[in-house]
């Protein structure tokens, strides 16, 4: 695997720029077609994955917590106002939910699980990088690449969409708190009015893009992590860079999913 | 007569873009030998003991390891190769995130799939007291000082038992009571696991507790071969620079 090299340095100019954006595309493609021929190649590290999937739960499990709750809360306040001039306040809770299950929950837990999550990756990984301990695994006859980036990759694309149900299910407690603070609703109407308003054509694609998202958070940690070099300096580099890039990545797939989504169900439209 | 040679380097070349780091080097390392590679800093020793390994691929020339060409093998067949070598890192790379003891169990686990647990906590309790550190089999990295890491590094890399240790700087950075201990502690093991080595150091005090055979890279060609008292004792203006200079320093 021959991974082009980034130019860092004070000194870049625009030419430098453009190769460095050209050198990233193709980078993160050799890394994805790696992962792709490692993916199902024996040895299996469960064990590893398992790991993995747990620390990356309970590292994000509290900030997605609260930001699940939040954008609840948020979002019922913003559009109880709108709604009670049009005396329409019984139709929130079904508006909220439409719109926590299609699009804020799976994005907003993925961008919160790419600042945790994708920084931490590029930081441990770019840590092994410039401290040899990569080099050391590959000594000991074991496959890094398969070790170290199939098992987080795959931990990453389990978890979101776990943690995005859960952000969703908090969010929606967080606006039936706002609706109950400036007006009475009983929590049977709430539910009904949300079961009756999320149907299957909302749920699989605000989920199943979720897949997608801890995909591009695992795999752009580990490419930033395991092309770090430079030292301390290149781990902070990874750590950085691995935010920024998944993050884009992630809006800009969102909108390719949705407008995927909307061709697949027109009736979303 | 029994071919005798564990490491042959046939032609070595290595670049980096249009900088040659290794020119046509040319060397054989034979069966329970201690070789000592001497240099400036950015001679390409390093650079030797991964092309060595496989870490780094060379431009040209052959690197045979028990009569195999390292540069024809699959990576399955490399990794055969690799588990009969250790190799000791310059800072121990040890892992961050693992215990000693989970440090330890890595490469067995890795390199002997079917080992019981009974038998790798044995090994690894019997390679903890081999480099004097049994209390410290739960603590991690972080809790070590430098040369306890290298002493753990040491034991991780020669508790699969290999036929050949690399040995990357193996005292830099360390105080010389700990060089002296570290380099009589390489030389123990050796002895007493019957290994061969190759050890890049520019530490003399290291080098003349371990070496057997010693070569000096210089302008990326090995300059000066043969015994280390030849080459401390000569009459060449660079390496009576270079030596007195070390010499010094400690």
């Amino acid at each position: 695997m021959k991974i082009p090299k980034i130019k860092y340095g004070k000194r870049l100019t625009y030419s430098d720029y453009i190769y460095n954006f050209f050198a990233t595309i193709t980078g993160l493609t050799i890394f994805n077609i790696e992962f792709a021929k490692q993916v199902f190649k024996p040895p299996y590290e469960i064990r590893e994955i398992k790991k993995h999937m747990d620390e990356l739960g309970v590292k994000t499990f509290g900030i997605v917590s609260i930001t699940g709750l939040i954008i609840g809360i948020v979002l019922s306040m913003q559009s109880q106002p709108v709604l009670q001039r049009f005396g329409a306040t019984d139709f929130l809770p079904a508006m909220v939910s439409i719109s926590v299950v299609r699009e804020l929950g799976p994005v907003i837990t993925a961008l919160i699980f790419a600042g945790r999550v994708s920084s931490g990756i590029g930081a441990e990984l770019g840590s092994m990088r410039v401290t040899e301990q990569i080099d050391a695994m590959e000594v000991s006859a074991v496959n890094p690449f398969n070790y170290l980036v199939v098992t987080r990759v795959i931990a990453t694309t389990m978890i979101l969409p776990i943690l995005t149900i859960y952000v969703i299910f908090i969010s929606l407690i967080g606006t039936y708190i706002a609706i109950i603070l400036n007006e009475s609703m009983t929590i049977k109407y709430f539910i009904d009015s949300v079961i009756s308003a999320i149907e299957f054509g909302d749920f699989i694609p605000g989920i199943g893009k979720t897949f997608f998202f801890g995909f591009i958070v695992g795999i752009v940690g580990c490419y930033k992590g395991f092309t770090a070099e430079g030292g301390t300096e290149g781990v902070g580099r990874a750590s950085t860079t691995a935010v920024v890039l998944s993050s884009l990545l992630i809006l800009i797939f969102d909108m390719v999913l949705v407008k995927l989504s909307l061709w697949l169900w027109p009736t979303l439209g | 007569m029994a071919d005798t040679r564990i490491v042959e380097i046939k032609n070595l070349t290595k670049r980096f873009e249009s900088h040659t780091i290794l020119d046509n080097i040319t060397l054989d390392v034979h069966r329970g030998e201690n070789l000592v590679v001497f240099g400036r800093s950015g001679q390409g020793k390093s650079v030797l003991l991964k092309c060595i390994i496989g870490l780094m691929p060379f431009d040209s020339g052959k690197i045979l390891i028990n009569n195999k060409d390292i540069s024809k093998l699959t990576i399955k067949e490399l990794n055969e190769i690799r588990k009969n070598i250790g190799f000791l890192f310059q800072g121990a790379a040890l892992y961050d995130s693992m215990t000693v003891r989970e440090n330890l169990e890595f490469p067995l686990k890795k390199i002997f799939p079917n080992i019981s647990q009974r038998e790798i906590d044995d090994k690894v309790k019997n390679t903890l007291e081999l480099v004097s550190l049994e209390e410290a089999i739960d603590k991690m990295p972080s809790e070590l000082s430098g040369g306890m890491k290298k002493r753990i590094g040491l034991a991780r890399s020669i508790i699969t038992d290999p036929e050949l240790m690399l040995y990357d700087e193996p005292t830099t950075g360390l105080d010389p009571i700990t060089t002296k201990e570290i380099s009589e502690l390489i030389i123990n093991l050796q002895k007493k696991l019957n290994m061969t080595s190759i050890a890049v150091t520019h530490d003399l005090i290291c080098a003349e507790i371990i070496a057997d055979r010693a070569i000096f890279l210089k302008d990326s060609k090995i300059a000066y071969e043969g015994k280390l008292d030849e080459l401390t004792s000569s009459s060449d203006p660079f390496l009576r620079n270079f030596f007195s200079h070390e010499i010094v320093k400690e």
